[in-house]
């Protein structure tokens, strides 16, 4: 019988297989949240003893949890990849976009530009995401190759068919695709994956006591970037992150969750998804996430 | 756990995306926040009740008009199997994104209104799911609320899809009578219908025998990627990365590669595991040889004694899906056919079906948007294939036109018409 997970382990190291085989210059963003960790290993397996035939890019806001951070660094060395790191502040500092400013500023939405210049300063035709069909309601009607026009576009209104599991990659000269090889999987999938192949993670995702604050029935991390404003007061508390992205968009959960295995019982009982409990971009407006990505995000 | 992945299907407002949601809903799959959101859209909208459909029509373009343009995915699993569930959109504009969710589809659901019964779009998503191969089905006749839970209904539109069905390859069907709306036989059986016997749809979800739906007697492996490190502590490692198409390979196994025709022994198979000792359909691993031969991206690996067929020339079941451009006969397009690449062109239409009686229309020299026709294919190298109902991924290909990208049309190899 087939294990569920192991098909989608096949699944996965299929399209990305065959995104090295047919494209001229893939990369693979690495943010070193769960799911682009789980992602670039099954690069790993799939090219396996070679190295990974392509590079990984991290699109860094500057507004980073430190733990993520180191944890990259030795990530890509301990898988021997070659890291290459777009960086929102040098994009602003070139006066190719203004900071955001205010209370609640978040360097989020800036990203796009920063991801869509280093796409083309490198010339890459493919760029693989870690996104999950799962996680949000545009993000499930995304084929596994998506299309992006020359201004880093997503339509989706006119998505190719994708049938089998054969994928058309073809595109004119400065369009690219992004390509989605864990689309399938679920939050749940991800951490099962983590259990069975013992694979490390930032330490924040796992329970441990911080200063944070209460902002939109979240908690909210106390960073040199995310203060608390008048009202708000800070307390510690013993907490975890379920997803990791942009420290002043990802909110923390309360949990005691500190093994992997205590983690995946927690998450097989939520009750909020992991953007709804974590994720303060996402309560921007109905389509959120459509609007961003329609404009060249993740 | 198995997985099981499923598609709704169906004419325009027959119930798919509802069915979801209410199957999601009394399966306890949705979350809080969700709920919490679609409540509030369907609040702000004046809806009566919660139009679960929010749960799968996710864009804007959807609310707006209040129906599924591309198929969601979800996902969800009960303590017997875990499911991956294609919501496919029933308006005719947007059959190939239908298609794109019926393709990898184990088992399709057919919503039918119980009100208008089997209509031209019920046809043409059956016939689809036919041509697919899609190897079980259930047609869900829905809104019972609406005709009183009437036996007679229920019975009269299965008279009616069996009639028309008896000229389709179906090989597994089961009717159900349900309402999406109430939940009636979605999860819990119908206290409105005691005169209806069967199980309820998830009852029937759960337990669908799809084992043998695997060819494992045929072996093929399309080689995707040729491994070669270029390491000093592997100097003699050469794999050849695939995703096994058919068959079980096992270490020991005499194998052919097409179309070079030489032979050689596995010695061993890799995959994202470690060593295994023997691949089966679905899995992706890398194939070891005794011999150094020639191999590359495209090459068949298969037993000596049981080859695909090998041709230039040959007749698919083509369906158009670009709405830019009808297929033009001997216009060049890429032909994407597993891991390979070539080049072909359409010679003939031998006949298009006309989708409301499925007679062959002869004569016929283009197809156009969301048109079916059979057709001969001539190709720029041979390809290695089976009949799509014995293999459905050596059966497979897709036509890309060359000047747009756009994918133009999905084909099914069949074997010739004696
Ligand atoms: N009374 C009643 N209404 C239903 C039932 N199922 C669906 N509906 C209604 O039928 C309408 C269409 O439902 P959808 O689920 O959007 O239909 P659909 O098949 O997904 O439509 P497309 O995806 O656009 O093809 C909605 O107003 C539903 O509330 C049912 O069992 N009973
Ligand atoms: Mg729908």
């Amino acid at each position: 019988m087939k294990s569920a997970l192991r098909s989608l382990i096949d699944e996965s190291v299929t399209i990305i297989r065959e995104v090295a085989a047919e494209f001229e210059r893939p990369a693979m963003l690495f943010s070193g949240g769960k799911d682009s960790v789980v992602m670039l290993h099954l690069a790993v397996r799939a090219f396996s003893p070679s190295r990974v035939p392509f590079p990984v890019m991290h699109i860094d806001t500057g507004h980073n949890f430190a733990e993520v951070i180191e944890f990259r660094d030795r990530t890509v060395r301990a898988l021997d990849v070659q890291l290459i790191v777009g960086s929102v502040q040098a994009s602003i500092d070139a006066g190719r976009m203004q900071d955001a400013t205010g209370p609640r500023a978040s360097r989020n939405p800036l990203q796009t530009v920063t991801l869509l210049d280093s796409i083309k300063e490198h010339k890459f035709d493919a760029v693989f995401g870690g996104a999950r069909r799962d996680e949000e309601r545009a993000r499930a009607k995304e084929r596994v190759y998506s299309h992006r026009d020359a201004f880093g576009q997503w339509d989706p209104k006119t998505q190719r068919p994708e049938l089998w599991g054969i994928y058309n990659g073809r595109h004119k000269p400065g369009e690219h695709f992004r390509i989605f090889p864990i689309s399938n999987w679920t939050e749940l999938d991800i951490w099962q994956f983590v259990a069975d192949y013992n694979i490390d993670l930032p330490s924040i995702y796992y329970a441990h006591r911080r200063e944070v604050f209460r902002r939109d029935n979240m908690w909210m991390a106390v960073s040199p970037f995310m203060k608390p404003e008048e009202g708000e007061t800070v307390s510690e508390e013993l907490v975890r992150f379920r997803t990791v992205g942009d420290a002043t968009c990802t909110a923390a959960i309360e949990s005691s969750a500190t093994t992997i295995e205590q983690v995946i019982a927690e998450t097989s009982v939520a009750r909020i998804t992991e953007r709804g409990a974590t994720r303060a971009d996402d309560r921007i407006s109905e389509a959120g996430m459509e609007d961003r990505k329609k404009l060249g995000y993740f | 756990m198995e997985r099981l992945h499923f598609a709704t299907v169906g004419s325009v407002d027959d119930g798919k995306s509802t069915l979801i949601g209410r199957l999601l809903y009394d399966s306890k799959s949705i979350f809080e926040d969700q709920l919490e959101h679609i409540e509030a859209v369907s609040k702000r909208r004046g809806d009566d009740y919660v139009d679960l459909s929010l749960l799968t029509d996710g864009l804007r373009a959807e609310r707006e008009q209040g129906i599924t343009i591309d198929v969601a995915y979800r996902y969800f699993a009960t303590p017997k199997r875990s499911f991956i569930i294609a919501d496919c959109p029933g308006h005719i504009q947007y059959t190939r994104n239908m298609i794109t969710g019926a393709s990898n589809a184990d088992l399709a659901i057919v919503l039918v209104d119980a009100r208008t019964g089997v209509v031209e779009q019920t046809r043409r998503h059956s016939l689809l799911v036919s041509l697919l191969g899609v190897p079980h089905l259930v047609i869900c006749v829905n809104k019972m609320d609406l005709v009183d839970y009437d036996v007679d209904v229920f019975n009269k539109i299965r008279d009616e899809f069996e009639s028309f069905a008896s000229r389709l390859d179906l090989r597994d069907v089961t009717f159900l009578p349900i309402s999406a709306l109430a939940g009636d036989n979605v999860v819990s059986r119908s206290a409105n219908m005691p005169w209806f016997e069967g199980s309820t749809l998830l009852h029937h979800l759960e337990n669908v025998y799809t084992a043998s739906d695997d060819n494992r007697i045929d072996t093929r492996f399309p080689v995707q990627y040729v491994i070669r490190p270029q390491r000093a502590d592997t100097p003699d490692y050469r794999g050849y990365a695939g995703r096994v198409a058919g068959g079980v390979l096992r270490v020991g196994d005499d194998i052919m590669v097409l179309p070079s025709g030489l032979t050689s022994t596995i010695t061993g198979i890799d995959s994202p595991d470690g060593p295994m000792t023997q691949a089966e359909p679905g899995q992706a691993v890398t194939i070891l040889l005794a011999d150094d031969l020639s191999i590359t991206r495209g090459d068949m690996l298969c037993r000596p004694n049981n080859r695909p067929r090998a041709s230039q020339e040959l007749e698919a079941m083509l369906c158009w899906m670009d709405d830019a451009a009808p297929l033009q006969l001997d216009k060049i397009y890429t032909v994407k056919h597993t891991t390979k690449l070539a080049r072909g062109k359409v010679s003939n239409v031998l006949y298009r079906l006309d989708i409301s009686n499925l007679h062959r229309e002869t004569e016929i020299k283009e197809l156009k948007f969301n048109e079916i026709g059979r057709v001969t294919l001539h190709t720029t190298s041979p390809l290695f294939f089976d009949d799509y109902h014995q293999n459905r991924t050596t059966g497979s290909f897709i036509l890309v036109d060359e000047s747009s990208g756009q994918t133009a049309a999905a084909g099914m190899l069949l074997s010739p018409r004696s």
